[in-house]
């Protein structure tokens, strides 16, 4: 349903929609900015823990926005919000790359032996490769090509972002020494976003 | 008219040669160190000292401006922010419990004792290391002032709490105050230090001040920080980490890097300043020194 709905976009898009997509863009960017401002002006005492940090907020960050646009549709009604959806996944799965890349390169030095041993004996490492796994399909089949060629399928394949959701969430609250106030409240935003899904769901069966 | 010979030069007042090649970055320093301690601008002096490491120090502002004092925010940055507020003037410190002396320290007193530059390695429980030149005393002679009795097998160590000055603690992101302990011959062992000076200056307050324990071969949260009490007894104390995450953070804590925590790896860490991390040693590189006190101990039991 959600991908017929798509195909029925039309081509002449009103000017707004794509004014919002270059901000939002510009706006996206500007995280990846930011830290590289910090790690070359020599801000960060340790860069790479900081470099780490910041990739994985802003992954999950873009996580939560894009499961956002579904909700703020329905409540404000604007259809046009769906058409920024693509870009912000992508920017999701582009902080969860440059996140998992730091980790690999900066953290291990590609050390493959050390991160098969991570990957199996710590838990919050299972969890976040995990849902990096989960999310590179969602990545691979965002082109319009993918969405016709997958017709209904794409809608069911890409509910696989709420279990890589989830899997983020908890990687990040197992991943903190103490204070879980943050992470929780990651954990709040994600429960209110599914909460809405379910909701709707309830509403449209009772409705037929 | 005086003319000094070098040999009438104490050598106290000649400036060291990697200061004099360095005299920018000096100033520099010294300039973080004007701002970090405005209202307690003691510069101290400290005679060498052989246990020192010859490793270059990491830059103060490395050291003053990444911290984990949870009394005031759990984040690496939030010490530096807010320990502005600690009052660490007045202050004293009270020792007591099993000793034949028992004793209030007062601060000034203690800043004018005869203290030693000690360059210390410190290793991090979380995985980072830095390398930090303290001033202080071993605590052993502050102990032996007070004369430990027979039933003295432990030393309990105490943070003040101060919640006005203190924003971290209206959270119970920890039992407060904050506690640590050492076994009495760990204590009494040279290494151990009473710090009450980095880089030639008082301690910034993000980093323990008025005075901190430095316990080199142990993770970092041991070596406690803006102590109030130290408490002789016999049984060994309950300690902050430990009481929080007993499965995570032993009451020894010896840095090893062949015991993991449960949820990271601590084979390597990544000193501060470097790219490539690099192994950790057991015992943090002092296992010369210290090893023996754990002869027959199950290091992996006793973690």
């Amino acid at each position: 349903m959600r991908s017929r709905r798509l195909r029925g976009l039309p081509t002449a898009a009103p000017a707004f929609p794509d004014v919002m997509k270059a901000l939002l863009f510009v706006a996206a960017l500007l995280p990846l900015v930011r830290a590289g401002f910090v790690v070359i002006t020599g801000q960060a005492v340790n860069p790479v823990e900081f470099v780490t940090h910041v990739t994985g907020t802003w992954a999950l960050v873009g996580l939560m926005v894009t499961l956002a646009v579904s909700p703020l549709r329905w409540l404000t009604g604007r259809g046009w919000l769906l058409r920024l959806r693509r870009m912000l996944g992508l920017f999701a799965f582009f902080y969860a790359c440059l996140h998992l890349l730091t980790y690999l390169w900066l953290d291990q030095f590609f050390d493959w032996t050390a991160i098969g041993h991570d990957i199996l004996k710590r838990p919050f490492i299972t969890l976040g490769m995990a849902a990096f796994v989960l999310l590179v399909p969602l990545a691979v089949t965002s082109t319009d090509a993918w969405m016709r060629r997958l017709k209904h399928s794409w809608g069911r394949l890409h509910r696989l972002v709420y279990p890589a959701s989830v899997l983020a969430v908890v990687h990040y609250c197992w991943l903190v020494k103490r204070d879980l106030t943050v992470p929780l409240i990651y954990a709040g935003v994600l429960a209110l976003l599914l909460g809405l899904r379910l909701l709707r769901r309830y509403r449209e069966r009772t409705v037929c | 008219m005086l003319i000094k010979r070098p040999d009438d030069l104490p050598s106290s007042e000649i400036t060291p040669e990697a200061v004099y090649l360095d005299r920018r970055r000096f100033l520099a320093t010294g300039a973080v160190g004007l701002l970090l301690s405005a209202d307690a601008l003691a510069a101290l002096s400290g005679r060498k000292s052989a246990l020192s490491t010859g490793e270059a120090p990491n830059r103060l502002d490395e050291i003053s401006r990444y911290n984990n004092f949870y009394e005031f925010g759990t984040s690496k940055d939030d010490p530096a922010r807010h320990a502005t507020a600690l009052k660490t003037h007045p202050w004293t410190v009270t020792v007591e419990g099993e000793v034949e002396k028992p004793r209030i320290f007062d601060i000034d007193a203690l800043l004018r004792r005869p203290l030693e530059e000690r360059i210390y390695r410190l290793r991090c429980v979380e995985g980072w290391s830095m390398v930090i030149p303290w001033m202080g005393f071993p605590l052993a002679t502050l102990l032996r002032e007070v004369v430990p009795t027979s039933r003295a097998k432990y030393v309990a160590f105490e943070t003040a709490l101060r919640p006005a000055e203190m924003p971290g603690v209206g959270r119970k992101v920890l039992d407060w105050p904050y506690r640590e302990g050492l076994r009495i011959d760990e204590a009494m062992h040279p290494l151990t230090l009473l710090a009450v000076g980095l880089y030639g200056n008082v301690l910034p307050k993000q980093n323990g001040a008025p005075i901190r324990l430095v316990v080199p071969w142990k993770y970092g949260f041991k070596s406690i920080k803006s102590i109030v009490r130290i408490r002789l007894v016999e049984k060994q104390p309950p300690t902050s980490w430990n009481l929080a995450a007993p499965s995570e953070y032993g009451f020894y804590s010896n840095v090893n890097p062949a015991v993991d925590h449960p949820r990271w790896s601590q084979a390597s860490e990544r000193r501060i300043g470097e790219f490539f991390k690099r192994k950790t040693l057991p015992f943090n590189g002092y296992a010369e020194q210290v090893a023996q006190l754990y002869r027959g101990m199950d290091l992996k039991k006793n973690f």
